[in-house]
């Protein structure tokens, strides 16, 4: 129940006022609402839970660890393991 | 899917393995705060997978589990008075009562609804005007959101036949009260992502510096909760104290400030009982004076005293304190299973004991290994 699960946003509507929007989490859609993520466009992608939008990916910070894992691979593939 | 197989990927997991090999030199606890955590760990045998000195302690984070039985049973009255609708997520209708659950009210006739939004239950009292709608609100920071926006609208739109049976906690005031625990020995502590993505995490920052013990914000994912011990090993190993954000791509210092100012607008902070723990103080949210006529207990409050009854051999609030394991409980996986759960750690998807069960963390298979 706590779970909350990332999906892209696909559509992005209004509903008695409230930032409403369907999501696709990997085929299946369902609605959710963006009252919480104003700046949310169509194509994000964002965590739902309990039918609620709560945060937005940061790209950025995607890319960042991107790179600590080229990083770790080549130090791994550099440097012996001390313990062996 | 984008953003998640990535995070699941095993290769990735067993970099940062070899990385927390590397780097650990003496036995550590750890604490993952989150259920869902918990689950995710067992599933992808990152228990097992860790080097020996690393010990993971199951926390409290599992809504569904530290409901307090005098609130279950509230929700089992209440569910079987015929003017009302009960609406509440599917979890919840398995954990057991002092007498029964909610599908055994549902299976009397009770009009027992799962649901998967509180919008849903909003939605639902609109369209039955004669009835009274109640919406179980159980959760940690990551549901009060949904809850808060649930009961804003019903009083924005004036629907006065919804209210919310709240039972809602925070993760700070538990994990303070972990470490002052003198029976639970935490080094350091994964916090859960999602509570974060909400809330921030500035609040844990006057906690690690007073414990002096390291706590790292950390996702659910194989390869999030790799990196999230993998930074916590590294800030014990090095001596250092502090927050540590390890899962950045949806968790900012200073959380979702839309989220919070309507959490603060509806709800305010009051004491609550965690469901084998006991009393934790400011530990929870309750509905604040201008929306008391949506809280269920007041307007209902007829039904306030209940007798309750807890099973004694149920060792539930020791696993949620991190005193002891689900395979030390001499009812686990005999008498007790997820089909015919003794207490609600069996019951949730969230639950260390169902997770040990479904994963097959048996005493047994331990000494086998
Ligand atoms: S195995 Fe069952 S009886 Fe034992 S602690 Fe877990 S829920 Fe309670």
């Amino acid at each position: 129940m706590c779970l909350g699960v990332p999906g892209k946003v696909i559509e992005l509507y209004e509903v008695n006022g409230m930032k409403m929007g369907k999501v696709d989490f990997g085929g299946a859609i369902k609605e959710a609402c963006f009252e919480y993520l104003p700046e949310i466009e169509v194509g994000s992608y964002a965590i739902i839970h309990v039918g609620f939008g709560l945060s937005e990916v940061d790209e950025e910070e995607v890319e960042k660890t991107y790179e600590l894992f080229r990083e770790i691979e080549s130090f791994s593939e550099k440097l012996p393991d001390p313990k062996k | 899917m984008k953003y998640l197989d990535e995070y699941r990927d095993k290769e990735k997991t067993e970099l940062l393995i070899e990385q927390i090999e590397k780097k650990v030199t003496r036995p550590w606890s750890l604490m993952e705060i989150c259920g869902g955590q918990t689950h995710s760990i067992m599933k992808s045998g990152l228990d097992q997978l860790l080097p020996p000195e690393i010990n993971l302690i199951h926390g409290p984070g599992c809504p569904v589990c530290v409901t307090p039985l005098e609130l279950i049973d509230k929700a089992i009255s209440l569910a079987s008075m015929p003017e009302i609708i009960f609406c509440s997520y599917g979890d919840m209708l398995r954990v057991p009562g002092s007498v029964g659950n909610l599908f055994s009210v549902r299976a009397a006739g009770g009009d027992v609804r799962i649901i998967y939004s509180p919008l849903d239950a909003l939605r639902i009292a609109k369209n039955n005007p004669e009835k009274e709608v109640i919406f179980f609100g159980i959760g940690f920071e990551t549901t009060a959101p949904a809850n808060a926006m649930a009961v804003f609208q019903a009083k924005t739109q004036g629907v006065e036949n919804f209210s919310i049976l709240v039972s809602h906690v925070t993760v700070p005031p538990a994990i303070r009260a972990i470490l002052e625990s003198p029976e639970v020995n935490v080094d350091g502590f994964l916090a859960a992502g999602h509570v974060c993505a909400v809330m921030g995490y500035w609040e844990y920052e006057p906690i690690a510096k007073k414990y002096q013990t390291p706590i790292v914000v950390t996702g659910f994912e194989p390869v999030d909760l790799a990196r999230g011990i993998l930074n916590c090993i590294q800030l014990l190993e090095e001596g250092k104290i502090g927050v540590e954000n390890a899962y950045p791509r949806y968790v900012q210092q200073q959380g979702n400030l839309e989220a919070q100012k309507l959490i603060k607008s509806v709800f305010e902070i009051c004491d609550r009982k965690w469901r084998g723990i006991g009393n934790i103080p400011m530990s929870g949210y309750r509905l604040n004076e201008d929306y008391e006529k949506f809280d269920a207990e007041r307007k209902f409050s007829g039904i306030q005293e209940i007798q309750t009854n807890e099973s004694s051999v149920c060792i539930s609030g020791e696993i949620l304190q991190g005193i002891k394991k689900p395979d030390e409980c001499s009812e686990f996986g005999s008498r007790c299973t997820p089909e015919f759960p003794i207490g609600a750690t069996m019951v949730s998807d969230e639950g260390a004991c169902a997770a040990y069960f479904r994963y097959g963390r048996m005493k047994l298979s331990r000494t086998n290994f």
